[in-house]
């Protein structure tokens, strides 16, 4: 890892660069006379769908992530998209998707770090003469076909659509946070400032203007694919049939959607 | 109080009880949410709120839409599969309005999020030791990052294949050229993942040097490699590229 | 293995947690939210000792349990609503109650319990004394009794007899609402399978008699307190009697938290490393010391010291009292441990995090000693409205009245 990377105070170059970033975005918002909530429509308003009426979510499509462990570089780029397209808190420990490391020694426990989610990339290992094996992987909501969180949620704020997406009411969540206990995989999270559940939402309105999730969008190497698995050639049935193919934690019959290619024995 | 009259404390009770339920269903009435309950419990207008939010990356093919010619560039190279928003950052307000500049990180700061060496990532995937490549240079200076080809084809290649050359250099193979062993493919240069490097199919190879009838220095150990390996390659139980160490 | 030492170093918890595992989701107040359920759930298995099961060795303390249930009642849901991150939207958990959610039920198991058996329960007890205090006070408090009568001041001998009928049918319903409510606070955590530490079939079982643990124990302080403060002698074969419920109730409650205990270990699922981490590590001190120790063999004991050994009266009284008090201390660090050490470590297995409590912010001590204190200050005000010690009073002059 080089220095520059390592050293917290230069977090700089790419800090500066979004600020200046931001800062343009708002110079010039009042200059064009637009405001943020245009600006988005008229996003879509590019893509020719600006009076498409949405149509409501059916079991005709049941969307999944698949993710190949193999291919994973681990540059982190994936949480780093997620946290800006979803507006996600800086905070590193509020993240609807992170990247772990795991470094598997020839003898002793498997070492697991992901330090700020693998956004910043990650820190030299101080040995390396007895590594058997290392590997990133990939974190999200699992998009359970079972999921737990949504049977806890006492008022029914957390949902599965009819495509198979859990997402949250953030107008309805009353923050009791019982869902956050409830999910196996340390996927949810307390919004620092609407006080609500968030979690991963597969992008979903991203997927309803026919875009993919951000952090795939973004993954150099295709190591996440998404898709329908109701359509027959969606790339995630591709995926699906030319892999060996794990859940996490299967044993508590949460039926993920997110699947994994070449993981690990460690990988949970 | 006559036998059979309802007592009073019950008629009392009775009616607070009868105002009580009334009162809750009156207040659930009034409190549900419309469109609560229209395609399960939960209130049908969240879908719509999630799925109206502004989208910030752009995606790829609004990007080709203006900047045909850069991905024509890319598409031939080995960055064909990264998307522009992996470098340029979130581009849908660029898309927008052409005077909001999307990221470039030209110093050192965006290629090694990928490219410096970590013993995690995938064998094959080109790195680097950011430390010692270059130090200061800014990578713009000798890669193009829309066509990333290396200023000079590897002669070596540990360029890609960093783990396996960090361990060969210590090891007893170190002198050992990787050539020696595998057939490598011209196209392996440019299309590393369809075009596999081959390796060893016959004990030959090994035994080439540590075959007990071969005349090769002392020190290299020697089996008989007919009769030691079995049915077995020998690079199914020893690993070339750090072999173990034998008395 | 030295890289898990450096790693170790470069981060406030042990090994690898999810990086939204950094934060404790539920503190202190969610610790004090079983806590004073449980005290709720006891007194009134203590009341219901007497009422249904006739053990009039306890009646001295029977109306003192159910007002003391009342007021812990009245101050169970507000640390809960304290912590929830949209107070103001709680209502929703009655509107449209999630029939799978184990804390939808929340709403409804505590409205019954409020207003089907305590509330109605006391007022047919208190319902004569409530009407003669309405006709004998001045002032205020005249119509405050008259509120309370609710209009029905019938005080006929055939009136008085349902209000005892009444009363009786509603604390047998109130024994199984009883179990209910505070079993079912054990299930909110036994029924979360994502969590090893809180995931077991025992959990509402031994949160039910953990219950009926501190809520007799509590009772028996409040009497003891109230008593010295009214300078009223204690009654000791009413406490004679309680300190051998306790005990009776203790044998249980630890018998089951043992065979929790030596089910898991015997079980050693895949958590059984990070687990006993938990105990020995993070929750040496409020597990072995304070629960199993302090708050668990030393008050029984005591108790059984107290109970069944050679002493004055006086030496008694003190036994049972330090007893109470060890024990108050004991169940807390219970749901402590269960509360804060379901959230200690990773759900990856892999790792510990710390939690340290804050003196200030809604979730910090300051307010929860508030929220320990309240029920008490309800009390104070219920026992000054509604004396237990009324009939003491009727059975030396006020016979005339019925």
């Amino acid at each position: 890892m080089s220095m520059d990377m390592n050293d917290p105070m230069e977090k700089g170059p790419k800090r500066v660069g979004r600020r200046k970033f931001l800062d343009l975005v708002f110079k010039a918002m009042p200059a064009a006379g637009i405001t943020l909530g245009t600006c988005g429509l008229s996003i879509s308003s590019l893509r020719g769908e600006e009076e498409k009426k949405l149509e409501p979510p059916s079991e005709k499509n049941s969307y999944a992530m698949a993710v190949d462990i193999h291919k994973c570089i681990g540059c982190g780029r994936c949480a780093y998209a997620c946290k800006k397209e979803n507006k996600v808190p800086e905070d590193p420990h509020t993240v609807r998707t992170w990247v772990e490391r795991y470094v598997i020694p020839v003898e002793g426990e498997a070492l697991v770090d992901s330090p700020n989610g693998g956004i910043d990339g990650f820190p030299e290992l101080p040995e390396t003469k007895n590594i058997l094996k290392s590997f990133f992987v990939p974190k999200l909501c699992n998009h359970c076909a079972n999921p737990p969180c949504v049977q806890v949620c006492p008022v029914g704020a957390t949902f599965q659509t009819k495509d198979g997406v859990i997402l949250v009411d953030e107008k309805y969540c009353v923050g009791c946070r019982y869902c956050i206990q409830a999910c196996p995989y340390g996927a949810r999270y307390m919004h620092p400032v609407k006080h609500v559940a968030d979690k991963c939402t597969f992008c979903y309105h991203r997927i309803a203007k026919g875009l993919v999730p951000a952090c795939v969008e973004v993954c150099p190497t295709q190591a996440r694919v998404f898709g329908d698995l109701n359509r027959q050639s969606s790339p995630i049935r591709r995926f699906l049939r030319f892999n060996a193919i794990k859940a996490l934690k299967q044993e508590l019959n949460t039926r993920p959607k997110v699947f994994y290619a070449n993981a690990d024995l460690e990988v949970r | 109080m006559s036998k059979g009259k309802v007592p009073h404390q019950l008629m009392v009770l009775s009616v607070i009880a009868v105002a009580v339920i009334a009162g809750f269903f009156v207040m659930r009435a009034y409190l549900t949410p419309k469109s609560f309950g229209k395609y399960g419990h939960y209130r049908a207008d969240a879908i719509d709120d999630v799925r109206n939010l502004p989208v910030s990356y752009a995606g790829v093919n609004v990007c080709a839409s203006c900047h045909e010619e850069v991905f024509q560039k890319k598409a031939k190279g080995f960055h064909r599969g990264v998307t522009c928003e992996v470098c340029h950052g979130p581009a849908a307000a660029h898309a927008e309005d052409n005077s909001i500049k999307p990221e470039a990180p030209r110093q050192r700061g965006g290629c090694p999020l990928c490219h410096n060496y970590n013993p995690a990532r995938p064998t094959g995937f080109p790195q680097i030791i950011t430390a010692e490549h270059n130090p200061g240079k800014p990578c713009m200076t000798c890669h193009n990052p829309h066509d990333p080809v290396p200023p000079t084809t590897p002669e070596d290649c540990g360029v890609c294949h960093r783990s396996i050359a960090a361990q060969k250099l210590v090891s007893k193979h170190s002198s050992v050229e990787c050539t020696t062993c595998h057939q490598v493919p011209k196209q392996h240069f440019v299309n590393p993942r369809l075009n596999r490097v081959g390796k060893p199919t016959n004990n030959e190879a090994c035994g080439n040097c540590h075959g007990s009838d071969v005349k090769t220095q002392p020190q290299v150990p020697k089996v008989e490699t007919a009769k030691h390996a079995g049915r077995y390659l020998c690079w199914e139980c020893h690993y070339p590229h750090s072999p173990e160490n034998t008395p | 293995m030295e890289p898990t030492l450096v790693l170790a170093l470069l981060e406030p918890f042990n090994g690898y947690i999810y990086p939204n595992e950094y934060f404790l989701q539920w503190e202190l107040l969610i610790v004090l939210y079983p806590y004073l359920t449980g005290l709720v759930a006891g007194a009134f298995i203590l009341a219901s000792l007497e009422r249904v099961f006739h053990v009039k060795a306890l009646l001295p303390v029977y109306r003192l349990a159910l007002l003391s249930a009342l007021a812990f009642l009245i101050a169970a849901p507000l640390p809960l609503m304290a912590h929830l991150g949209h107070p103001e939207r709680a209502l929703e958990m009655l509107v449209t109650p999630h029939t799978a959610s184990a804390m939808a039920m929340f709403g409804f198991v505590y409205a019954w319990y409020l207003l089907v058996v305590l509330l109605l329960e006391i007022w047919f007890d208190y319902r004569a004394d409530i009407v003669n205090l309405s006709n004998s006070k001045t002032g205020l408090m005249k119509y405050v009794y008259k509120i309370l009568t609710l209009g029905a001041t019938d005080l006929s001998p055939e009136a008085l007899q349902f209000d005892e009928k009444a009363g009786r049918l509603i604390t047998i319903i109130g024994i199984p609402s009883a179990f209910m409510l505070h079993g079912y606070v054990g299930f909110i955590f036994g029924s979360i399978k994502a969590n090893p530490w809180w995931s077991s079939v025992l959990m509402p079982i031994v949160f039910l008699f953990s219950a009926i643990v501190s809520g007799m124990a509590a009772v028996l302080l409040i009497y003891m307190v109230a008593s010295w403060a009214r300078w009223k002698p204690i009654d000791m074969a009413c406490v004679n009697k309680l300190a051998e419920f306790l005990l009776y109730a203790m044998l249980v409650d630890f018998t089951l938290e043992i065979l929790d205990f030596i089910h898991r270990l015997y079980e050693s699922e895949e958590s059984i490393h990070i687990l006993s981490q938990l105990i020995s590590d993070r929750l040496f001190i409020s597990l072995i010391i304070s629960q199993v120790l302090i708050g668990g063999l030393l008050p029984l004991f005591g108790i059984l010291v107290g109970r069944y050994g050679k002493f004055p009266d006086e030496m008694r009284k003190m036994f049972y009292f330090l007893v109470g008090i060890l024990i108050q201390v004991g169940i807390f660090s219970m749901r402590w441990n269960v509360v804060i050490g379901g959230q200690m470590f990773s759900k990856s297995l892999r790792g510990l995090t710390t939690y340290k409590v804050h003196l200030m912010g809604i979730e910090g001590l300051l307010v929860s000693i508030g929220f320990l204190i309240l029920p008490l200050a309800v009390l104070f005000v219920l026992l000054r409205l509604l004396p237990p010690w009324l009939n003491e009073k009727s059975e030396e002059k006020a016979i005339p009245v019925a």
